[in-house]
Protein backbone atom coordinates (compact mmCIF):
# COMPACT_ATOMS: atom_id res chain seq x y z
CA UNK A 1 0.00 0.00 0.00
CA UNK A 2 1.10 3.25 -1.28
CA UNK A 3 -0.21 5.33 1.86
CA UNK A 4 1.25 3.24 4.05
CA UNK A 5 4.51 3.46 3.37
CA UNK A 6 4.98 7.06 2.34
CA UNK A 7 3.07 7.83 5.66
CA UNK A 8 6.31 5.53 7.12
CA UNK A 9 8.66 7.70 4.91
CA UNK A 10 7.70 10.65 6.49
CA UNK A 11 7.16 9.46 10.03
CA UNK A 12 11.05 8.54 10.02
CA UNK A 13 12.13 11.87 9.02
CA UNK A 14 9.40 13.39 11.38
CA UNK A 15 11.20 11.41 14.09
CA UNK A 16 14.61 12.66 13.04
CA UNK A 17 13.32 16.36 13.67
CA UNK A 18 12.47 15.18 17.15
CA UNK A 19 15.36 13.41 18.20
CA UNK A 20 17.67 15.77 16.53
CA UNK A 21 15.83 18.31 19.35
CA UNK A 22 14.68 15.81 21.62
CA UNK A 23 13.84 19.70 23.84
CA UNK A 24 10.44 19.20 22.88
CA UNK A 25 9.83 15.90 24.64
CA UNK A 26 11.54 16.91 27.58
CA UNK A 27 9.68 21.10 27.53
CA UNK A 28 6.75 19.11 27.00
CA UNK A 29 7.02 16.43 30.18
CA UNK A 30 9.29 19.22 32.50
CA UNK A 31 5.96 21.96 33.02
CA UNK A 32 3.51 19.07 33.86
CA UNK A 33 6.01 17.03 36.23
CA UNK A 34 6.12 20.78 38.13
CA UNK A 35 2.67 20.79 38.39
CA UNK A 36 3.05 17.08 39.71
CA UNK A 37 5.57 18.30 42.24
CA UNK A 38 3.91 21.58 43.43
CA UNK A 39 0.91 20.17 44.13
CA UNK A 40 1.95 16.82 45.69
CA UNK A 41 4.77 18.33 47.69
CA UNK A 42 3.23 22.10 48.61
CA UNK A 43 -0.75 21.79 47.91
CA UNK A 44 -1.16 18.27 48.58
CA UNK A 45 -1.16 18.05 52.17
CA UNK A 46 -4.03 19.72 52.42
CA UNK A 47 -6.27 18.21 49.17
CA UNK A 48 -8.70 15.50 50.93
CA UNK A 49 -8.97 12.90 47.90
CA UNK A 50 -9.88 10.41 50.15
CA UNK A 51 -7.43 8.28 48.11
CA UNK A 52 -4.30 8.33 50.68
CA UNK A 53 -1.69 8.17 47.73
CA UNK A 54 -1.49 11.69 46.18
CA UNK A 55 0.30 10.99 43.24
CA UNK A 56 -1.94 7.95 42.56
CA UNK A 57 -4.44 10.70 42.50
CA UNK A 58 -3.15 13.47 40.50
CA UNK A 59 -1.42 11.49 37.76
CA UNK A 60 -3.72 10.87 35.60
CA UNK A 61 -4.81 14.34 35.03
CA UNK A 62 -0.82 15.55 34.89
CA UNK A 63 -0.64 13.26 31.68
CA UNK A 64 -4.24 14.97 30.05
CA UNK A 65 -2.33 18.33 30.35
CA UNK A 66 0.96 16.52 28.88
CA UNK A 67 -0.62 15.48 26.00
CA UNK A 68 -2.74 19.01 25.90
CA UNK A 69 0.67 20.65 25.67
CA UNK A 70 2.51 18.44 23.52
CA UNK A 71 0.02 18.67 20.66
CA UNK A 72 0.85 22.28 20.11
CA UNK A 73 4.33 21.19 18.68
CA UNK A 74 2.32 19.11 15.84
CA UNK A 75 0.54 22.59 14.95
CA UNK A 76 4.32 24.45 14.67
CA UNK A 77 5.81 21.41 12.99
CA UNK A 78 2.75 21.05 10.20
CA UNK A 79 2.94 24.84 10.00
CA UNK A 80 6.27 25.38 9.23
CA UNK A 81 6.06 22.43 6.74
CA UNK A 82 3.10 24.39 4.87
CA UNK A 83 5.39 27.80 5.42
CA UNK A 84 8.57 26.18 3.94
CA UNK A 85 7.20 24.79 0.98
CA UNK A 86 7.59 21.65 1.83
CA UNK A 87 3.74 20.46 2.01
CA UNK A 88 3.62 22.10 -2.20
CA UNK A 89 6.78 19.88 -2.66
CA UNK A 90 5.11 16.95 -1.59
CA UNK A 91 1.55 17.37 -3.36
CA UNK A 92 3.75 17.72 -6.47
CA UNK A 93 5.20 14.19 -6.37
CA UNK A 94 3.45 11.16 -7.28
CA UNK A 95 2.56 9.94 -3.49
CA UNK A 96 -0.53 9.39 -1.30
CA UNK A 97 -1.49 12.63 -0.33
CA UNK A 98 -2.84 11.88 2.60
CA UNK A 99 0.30 10.51 4.04
CA UNK A 100 1.34 14.17 4.28
CA UNK A 101 -0.87 14.83 7.80
CA UNK A 102 -0.95 11.09 8.53
CA UNK A 103 3.22 11.56 9.00
CA UNK A 104 2.61 14.32 11.56
CA UNK A 105 -0.31 12.56 13.32
CA UNK A 106 1.97 9.39 14.13
CA UNK A 107 4.68 11.49 14.95
CA UNK A 108 2.62 13.00 17.24
CA UNK A 109 1.46 9.94 19.10
CA UNK A 110 4.51 8.32 19.37
CA UNK A 111 6.54 11.79 20.86
CA UNK A 112 3.31 12.12 22.79
CA UNK A 113 4.03 8.43 24.58
CA UNK A 114 7.71 9.94 25.01
CA UNK A 115 7.11 12.47 27.54
CA UNK A 116 3.52 10.21 28.99
CA UNK A 117 6.23 7.72 29.71
CA UNK A 118 9.03 9.98 30.85
CA UNK A 119 6.31 11.88 32.93
CA UNK A 120 4.98 7.90 34.65
CA UNK A 121 8.55 7.27 35.69
CA UNK A 122 9.07 10.34 37.70
CA UNK A 123 5.80 9.50 39.09
CA UNK A 124 6.72 6.28 40.10
CA UNK A 125 9.83 8.14 41.97
CA UNK A 126 7.29 10.44 43.92
CA UNK A 127 5.55 7.09 45.13
CA UNK A 128 3.17 6.31 42.15
CA UNK A 129 2.14 3.01 42.87
CA UNK A 130 -0.59 1.71 40.43
CA UNK A 131 -2.28 -1.96 41.30
CA UNK A 132 -3.61 -2.14 37.98
CA UNK A 133 -2.86 -5.59 35.62
CA UNK A 134 -1.92 -5.94 32.39
CA UNK A 135 -5.30 -5.32 30.49
CA UNK A 136 -5.90 -2.68 32.57
CA UNK A 137 -2.30 -0.82 31.91
CA UNK A 138 -3.60 -1.69 27.69
CA UNK A 139 -6.76 0.26 29.05
CA UNK A 140 -5.13 3.23 29.97
CA UNK A 141 -2.48 3.13 27.30
CA UNK A 142 -4.99 2.58 24.69
CA UNK A 143 -7.64 5.47 26.56
CA UNK A 144 -4.16 8.17 26.56
CA UNK A 145 -3.33 6.98 22.47
CA UNK A 146 -7.28 8.12 21.50
CA UNK A 147 -7.30 11.58 23.83
CA UNK A 148 -3.94 12.03 21.69
CA UNK A 149 -5.23 10.97 18.45
CA UNK A 150 -8.56 13.21 19.15
CA UNK A 151 -6.28 16.40 20.16
CA UNK A 152 -3.82 15.57 17.36
CA UNK A 153 -6.51 16.62 14.91
CA UNK A 154 -7.56 19.41 16.87
CA UNK A 155 -3.73 20.35 16.37
CA UNK A 156 -4.05 20.18 12.74
CA UNK A 157 -6.49 22.76 11.71
CA UNK A 158 -4.12 25.90 13.66
CA UNK A 159 -1.27 24.08 12.09
CA UNK A 160 -2.82 24.47 8.68
CA UNK A 161 -4.31 27.73 8.94
CA UNK A 162 -2.09 29.90 11.33
CA UNK A 163 -0.31 32.80 10.10
CA UNK A 164 2.66 32.99 12.53
CA UNK A 165 4.70 29.71 14.20
CA UNK A 166 2.87 31.53 18.12
CA UNK A 167 -0.63 31.29 16.50
CA UNK A 168 -0.50 28.00 15.40
CA UNK A 169 1.27 27.00 19.36
CA UNK A 170 -0.92 28.74 21.45
CA UNK A 171 -5.06 27.38 20.60
CA UNK A 172 -3.36 24.94 23.07
CA UNK A 173 -3.65 26.64 26.16
CA UNK A 174 -7.22 26.33 26.96
CA UNK A 175 -6.86 22.62 26.57
CA UNK A 176 -3.85 22.93 29.21
CA UNK A 177 -6.28 24.60 31.64
CA UNK A 178 -9.42 22.36 31.36
CA UNK A 179 -7.83 19.81 33.40
CA UNK A 180 -7.86 21.82 36.01
CA UNK A 181 -11.56 22.71 35.90
CA UNK A 182 -11.94 18.96 36.44
CA UNK A 183 -11.85 15.97 38.66
CA UNK A 184 -7.84 15.87 38.26
CA UNK A 185 -6.54 17.83 41.40
CA UNK A 186 -9.61 17.90 43.79
CA UNK A 187 -12.53 15.79 43.67
CA UNK A 188 -15.36 17.61 42.19
CA UNK A 189 -17.37 17.40 45.19
CA UNK A 190 -15.78 20.52 47.13
CA UNK A 191 -16.63 23.10 44.07
CA UNK A 192 -19.31 25.60 44.26
CA UNK A 193 -22.54 23.97 41.98
CA UNK A 194 -22.00 26.40 39.34
CA UNK A 195 -18.31 25.07 38.68
CA UNK A 196 -19.22 21.49 39.49
CA UNK A 197 -21.76 20.76 37.06
CA UNK A 198 -19.32 22.33 34.21
CA UNK A 199 -16.71 20.09 35.76
CA UNK A 200 -18.50 16.94 36.08
CA UNK A 201 -19.68 17.11 31.97
CA UNK A 202 -16.59 17.80 30.65
CA UNK A 203 -14.74 15.55 28.73
CA UNK A 204 -11.42 15.61 31.12
CA UNK A 205 -13.08 14.68 34.26
CA UNK A 206 -14.80 11.43 32.27
CA UNK A 207 -11.45 10.36 30.76
CA UNK A 208 -9.54 11.18 33.85
CA UNK A 209 -11.55 9.05 36.48
CA UNK A 210 -11.26 6.14 34.17
CA UNK A 211 -7.68 6.16 33.74
CA UNK A 212 -7.38 6.69 37.67
CA UNK A 213 -9.75 3.67 38.41
CA UNK A 214 -7.83 1.47 35.72
CA UNK A 215 -4.23 2.05 37.61
CA UNK A 216 -5.69 1.41 40.77
CA UNK A 217 -7.54 -1.30 39.42
CA UNK A 218 -11.11 -0.32 40.78
CA UNK A 219 -14.38 -0.78 38.68
CA UNK A 220 -15.09 1.69 36.26
CA UNK A 221 -18.41 1.94 35.70
CA UNK A 222 -19.72 3.16 32.10
CA UNK A 223 -17.40 6.22 32.83
CA UNK A 224 -15.26 4.29 30.83
CA UNK A 225 -17.92 4.64 27.89
CA UNK A 226 -18.44 8.42 28.58
CA UNK A 227 -14.58 8.72 28.31
CA UNK A 228 -14.36 6.99 24.72
CA UNK A 229 -17.52 8.35 23.40
CA UNK A 230 -15.55 12.20 24.11
CA UNK A 231 -12.09 10.96 23.05
CA UNK A 232 -14.17 9.26 19.70
CA UNK A 233 -16.72 12.41 19.27
CA UNK A 234 -13.48 14.91 19.57
CA UNK A 235 -11.50 12.87 17.03
CA UNK A 236 -14.47 12.63 14.62
CA UNK A 237 -15.90 16.34 14.34
CA UNK A 238 -11.89 17.40 14.87
CA UNK A 239 -10.56 15.10 11.70
CA UNK A 240 -13.85 16.33 9.57
CA UNK A 241 -12.76 19.86 9.88
CA UNK A 242 -9.30 19.28 10.01
CA UNK A 243 -9.71 17.54 6.41
CA UNK A 244 -12.13 20.45 4.97
CA UNK A 245 -9.66 22.95 5.87
CA UNK A 246 -6.82 20.76 4.41
CA UNK A 247 -8.79 20.17 0.98
CA UNK A 248 -9.38 23.63 0.59
CA UNK A 249 -5.82 25.26 1.26
CA UNK A 250 -4.44 22.66 -0.67
CA UNK B 1 2.85 18.14 -32.13
CA UNK B 2 4.30 14.70 -30.94
CA UNK B 3 7.62 17.26 -29.05
CA UNK B 4 5.12 19.98 -27.36
CA UNK B 5 4.98 19.22 -23.57
CA UNK B 6 3.44 21.57 -22.43
CA UNK B 7 0.50 23.07 -23.52
CA UNK B 8 -1.74 25.90 -22.29
CA UNK B 9 -5.29 26.45 -23.90
CA UNK B 10 -7.42 29.83 -22.52
CA UNK B 11 -6.42 29.51 -19.09
CA UNK B 12 -8.16 30.94 -16.21
CA UNK B 13 -8.36 31.75 -12.89
CA UNK B 14 -9.65 34.16 -9.62
CA UNK B 15 -9.07 34.13 -6.54
CA UNK B 16 -12.52 35.33 -4.86
CA UNK B 17 -12.80 38.45 -7.65
CA UNK B 18 -9.12 39.22 -8.16
CA UNK B 19 -9.07 37.83 -11.95
CA UNK B 20 -5.18 36.69 -11.92
CA UNK B 21 -5.01 34.48 -15.25
CA UNK B 22 -8.00 35.78 -18.11
CA UNK B 23 -7.00 33.35 -21.29
CA UNK B 24 -3.12 32.24 -21.22
CA UNK B 25 -2.01 30.36 -23.95
CA UNK B 26 1.19 29.06 -24.77
CA UNK B 27 2.88 25.55 -25.68
CA UNK B 28 6.50 24.57 -24.59
CA UNK B 29 8.71 21.80 -26.62
CA UNK B 30 10.70 18.98 -25.42
CA UNK B 31 14.23 20.49 -23.75
CA UNK B 32 13.30 23.99 -24.19
CA UNK B 33 14.18 26.56 -21.86
CA UNK B 34 10.64 28.48 -21.78
CA UNK B 35 10.68 31.57 -19.22
CA UNK B 36 7.47 33.60 -18.43
CA UNK B 37 8.16 37.12 -17.33
CA UNK B 38 6.22 39.17 -15.36
CA UNK B 39 6.41 41.40 -12.25
CA UNK B 40 4.69 40.61 -8.94
CA UNK B 41 0.87 39.65 -8.58
CA UNK B 42 1.15 39.00 -12.89
CA UNK B 43 0.10 35.24 -12.42
CA UNK B 44 3.71 33.73 -13.09
CA UNK B 45 3.61 31.66 -9.57
CA UNK B 46 -0.58 30.16 -10.53
CA UNK B 47 0.15 29.07 -13.87
CA UNK B 48 3.36 27.09 -12.08
CA UNK B 49 0.91 25.95 -9.19
CA UNK B 50 -1.61 25.12 -11.98
CA UNK B 51 0.70 22.69 -13.83
CA UNK B 52 2.04 21.37 -11.03
CA UNK B 53 -1.59 20.29 -10.13
CA UNK B 54 -1.62 22.76 -6.88
CA UNK B 55 -4.11 24.64 -8.03
CA UNK B 56 -7.28 23.96 -10.45
CA UNK B 57 -8.15 26.30 -13.28
CA UNK B 58 -11.60 27.74 -13.41
CA UNK B 59 -11.38 27.27 -16.94
CA UNK B 60 -9.93 26.71 -20.25
CA UNK B 61 -7.33 23.33 -20.17
CA UNK B 62 -3.61 22.39 -19.44
CA UNK B 63 -1.43 19.17 -19.81
CA UNK B 64 1.79 18.50 -19.37
CA UNK B 65 3.44 15.31 -20.98
CA UNK B 66 -0.20 14.68 -23.03
CA UNK B 67 -1.80 14.26 -19.79
CA UNK B 68 -4.61 16.92 -18.59
CA UNK B 69 -3.91 18.33 -15.34
CA UNK B 70 -7.02 18.50 -13.90
CA UNK B 71 -8.04 15.06 -15.29
CA UNK B 72 -4.90 13.09 -14.88
CA UNK B 73 -3.26 14.83 -12.06
CA UNK B 74 -1.66 11.37 -10.87
CA UNK B 75 0.10 10.92 -14.01
CA UNK B 76 0.89 14.63 -14.37
CA UNK B 77 2.77 14.36 -10.77
CA UNK B 78 4.71 11.08 -12.04
CA UNK B 79 6.37 13.46 -14.92
CA UNK B 80 7.20 16.78 -13.16
CA UNK B 81 8.82 18.02 -10.52
CA UNK B 82 8.73 21.42 -8.70
CA UNK B 83 10.83 24.10 -7.14
CA UNK B 84 9.34 26.48 -5.64
CA UNK B 85 9.42 29.76 -4.88
CA UNK B 86 10.80 29.17 -1.26
CA UNK B 87 13.52 26.63 -1.05
CA UNK B 88 11.81 23.54 0.48
CA UNK B 89 14.36 21.41 1.73
CA UNK B 90 13.82 20.03 5.48
CA UNK B 91 16.87 22.15 7.72
CA UNK B 92 16.85 19.62 10.69
CA UNK B 93 18.00 16.83 7.48
CA UNK B 94 21.80 16.54 5.93
CA UNK B 95 21.35 17.22 2.31
CA UNK B 96 22.41 13.38 2.07
CA UNK B 97 18.83 12.55 4.31
CA UNK B 98 16.86 15.15 2.34
CA UNK B 99 17.74 13.45 -0.82
CA UNK B 100 17.15 9.92 0.37
CA UNK B 101 13.74 10.69 1.13
CA UNK B 102 12.32 12.17 -1.78
CA UNK B 103 14.12 9.05 -3.64
CA UNK B 104 11.79 6.64 -1.14
CA UNK B 105 8.86 8.61 -2.05
CA UNK B 106 9.52 8.57 -5.52
CA UNK B 107 10.24 4.85 -5.64
CA UNK B 108 13.92 5.24 -7.07
CA UNK B 109 15.56 1.58 -7.08
CA UNK B 110 18.77 2.60 -5.71
CA UNK B 111 18.14 4.98 -3.21
CA UNK B 112 22.04 5.62 -2.02
CA UNK B 113 23.19 5.92 -5.85
CA UNK B 114 20.49 8.13 -6.52
CA UNK B 115 21.71 10.74 -3.50
CA UNK B 116 25.49 10.57 -4.01
CA UNK B 117 25.06 11.11 -7.85
CA UNK B 118 22.95 14.14 -7.56
CA UNK B 119 25.23 15.82 -4.90
CA UNK B 120 28.34 14.88 -6.90
CA UNK B 121 26.57 16.43 -9.85
CA UNK B 122 25.48 19.75 -7.87
CA UNK B 123 29.36 20.40 -5.68
CA UNK B 124 27.72 19.37 -2.57
CA UNK B 125 29.22 16.04 -1.63
CA UNK B 126 31.78 17.74 0.94
CA UNK B 127 28.38 18.99 2.45
CA UNK B 128 26.84 15.94 2.67
CA UNK B 129 25.89 14.39 5.50
CA UNK B 130 26.00 18.28 7.30
CA UNK B 131 22.94 19.78 8.51
CA UNK B 132 20.75 21.85 5.45
CA UNK B 133 20.67 24.43 7.81
CA UNK B 134 24.12 25.22 8.39
CA UNK B 135 24.08 25.38 4.21
CA UNK B 136 24.33 29.27 2.60
CA UNK B 137 21.17 30.25 0.30
CA UNK B 138 23.28 29.20 -2.76
CA UNK B 139 23.94 25.67 -1.29
CA UNK B 140 20.05 25.01 -0.23
CA UNK B 141 18.86 26.13 -3.67
CA UNK B 142 21.43 23.61 -5.53
CA UNK B 143 20.03 21.10 -2.91
CA UNK B 144 16.29 21.87 -3.91
CA UNK B 145 16.97 21.84 -7.28
CA UNK B 146 18.59 18.45 -7.24
CA UNK B 147 15.84 17.18 -4.82
CA UNK B 148 13.84 18.23 -7.83
CA UNK B 149 15.89 16.08 -10.58
CA UNK B 150 15.46 12.55 -8.13
CA UNK B 151 13.74 10.30 -10.75
CA UNK B 152 14.65 12.33 -13.51
CA UNK B 153 11.43 14.08 -14.26
CA UNK B 154 10.84 15.38 -17.83
CA UNK B 155 9.64 18.53 -16.83
CA UNK B 156 10.95 20.32 -14.46
CA UNK B 157 9.00 24.05 -13.15
CA UNK B 158 11.40 26.53 -11.89
CA UNK B 159 9.51 29.36 -9.80
CA UNK B 160 11.72 32.59 -9.49
CA UNK B 161 15.01 30.15 -9.10
CA UNK B 162 17.51 32.91 -8.21
CA UNK B 163 15.39 35.33 -6.34
CA UNK B 164 17.19 36.46 -2.69
CA UNK B 165 20.41 34.73 -3.99
CA UNK B 166 24.09 36.41 -4.40
CA UNK B 167 25.32 37.33 -7.68
CA UNK B 168 27.59 34.08 -7.74
CA UNK B 169 24.88 31.51 -6.55
CA UNK B 170 22.52 33.24 -9.48
CA UNK B 171 25.48 32.14 -11.55
CA UNK B 172 25.54 28.70 -10.28
CA UNK B 173 21.80 28.33 -10.74
CA UNK B 174 21.92 29.24 -14.38
CA UNK B 175 24.47 27.02 -15.42
CA UNK B 176 22.85 24.05 -13.48
CA UNK B 177 19.72 24.67 -15.54
CA UNK B 178 21.67 25.35 -18.85
CA UNK B 179 23.02 21.88 -18.34
CA UNK B 180 19.67 20.26 -16.84
CA UNK B 181 18.27 21.49 -20.52
CA UNK B 182 21.06 20.63 -22.21
CA UNK B 183 20.43 17.04 -21.09
CA UNK B 184 16.39 16.89 -22.62
CA UNK B 185 14.68 18.41 -19.77
CA UNK B 186 11.97 20.75 -20.93
CA UNK B 187 12.02 23.80 -18.24
CA UNK B 188 9.25 26.29 -17.31
CA UNK B 189 10.64 28.98 -15.41
CA UNK B 190 9.28 32.03 -14.40
CA UNK B 191 11.53 35.41 -13.10
CA UNK B 192 11.14 38.93 -12.93
CA UNK B 193 14.62 39.51 -13.62
CA UNK B 194 15.13 40.51 -17.74
CA UNK B 195 18.26 39.54 -18.02
CA UNK B 196 17.40 35.69 -16.38
CA UNK B 197 15.40 35.32 -19.18
CA UNK B 198 17.92 36.42 -21.35
CA UNK B 199 20.42 34.82 -20.46
CA UNK B 200 18.63 31.27 -20.38
CA UNK B 201 15.57 31.26 -22.01
CA UNK B 202 15.14 29.50 -25.40
CA UNK B 203 11.49 31.47 -25.59
CA UNK B 204 10.29 34.05 -23.80
CA UNK B 205 6.61 34.96 -22.69
CA UNK B 206 5.91 38.03 -21.18
CA UNK B 207 2.92 37.93 -18.92
CA UNK B 208 0.91 41.23 -17.63
CA UNK B 209 -2.58 41.61 -15.80
CA UNK B 210 -3.44 38.06 -16.21
CA UNK B 211 -2.37 37.80 -19.74
CA UNK B 212 0.49 36.96 -22.15
CA UNK B 213 1.40 40.12 -23.82
CA UNK B 214 4.05 38.69 -25.91
CA UNK B 215 5.80 35.62 -26.61
CA UNK B 216 8.96 34.42 -28.88
CA UNK B 217 12.56 33.64 -28.84
CA UNK B 218 15.01 36.89 -27.74
CA UNK B 219 15.34 37.93 -31.52
CA UNK B 220 11.77 37.69 -32.47
CA UNK B 221 10.76 39.90 -29.69
CA UNK B 222 13.71 42.56 -30.24
CA UNK B 223 12.38 42.45 -33.79
CA UNK B 224 9.10 44.11 -32.39
CA UNK B 225 11.37 46.96 -31.55
CA UNK B 226 11.89 49.65 -34.37
CA UNK B 227 15.79 48.78 -35.73
CA UNK B 228 18.05 49.74 -33.62
CA UNK B 229 20.01 52.67 -34.50
CA UNK B 230 24.02 52.57 -34.25
CA UNK B 231 25.24 54.89 -31.47
CA UNK B 232 28.94 55.01 -29.85
CA UNK B 233 29.41 55.02 -25.89
CA UNK B 234 31.54 54.24 -23.51
CA UNK B 235 30.86 50.74 -21.97
CA UNK B 236 30.92 51.36 -18.46
CA UNK B 237 31.24 47.90 -16.10
CA UNK B 238 28.38 47.19 -14.17
CA UNK B 239 28.14 46.62 -10.44
CA UNK B 240 27.78 43.59 -11.17
CA UNK B 241 30.65 43.12 -13.68
CA UNK B 242 33.19 44.81 -10.55
CA UNK B 243 31.36 42.39 -8.03
CA UNK B 244 32.19 39.79 -9.60
CA UNK B 245 35.89 40.73 -10.93
CA UNK B 246 37.24 41.35 -7.16
CA UNK B 247 35.70 38.32 -5.32
CA UNK B 248 36.69 36.16 -8.45
CA UNK B 249 33.63 35.07 -9.34
CA UNK B 250 33.13 33.72 -13.26
CA UNK B 251 31.23 36.29 -15.31
CA UNK B 252 27.96 34.35 -16.90
CA UNK B 253 28.12 33.42 -20.46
Amino acid sequence: MKVIRDTGILFTRSMYHIFRSPDTILTVAITPVAIMLLFVYVFGGAIQTGEGNYVNYLLPGILLIAIASGISYTAVRLFSDVQTGFFQRMHSMPIARSSVLWGHVLTSLFSNALSVTLIVLVAFLMGFRPAAGVLQWLAVVGILALFTLALTWVAVIPGLCAKTAEGAGVFSYPLIFLPFISSAFVPTASMPTAVRIFAEHQPVTSIVDTVRSLLLSQPVGNGIWVALAWCLGIAAVAYFFAMRVYRRFF
Amino acid sequence: MTDTVIDVEALCKSFKTTKVLSGVDFQVQRGEIFALLGSNGAGKTTTIKILSTLLQPDSGSASVCGFDVVRDPKKVRECISLTGQFTAVDGLLTGRENLRMIARLRGVMDVNRTADTLLARFGLTTAANRRVNTYSGGMARRLDIAMSLVGTPAVLFLDEPTTGLDPEARLEVWQTVRDLAGGGTTILLTTQHLEEAEQLADKIAILHGGQLIAEGTLSELKKLFPPAKVEYIEKQPSLEEIFLAIVGGKVGK
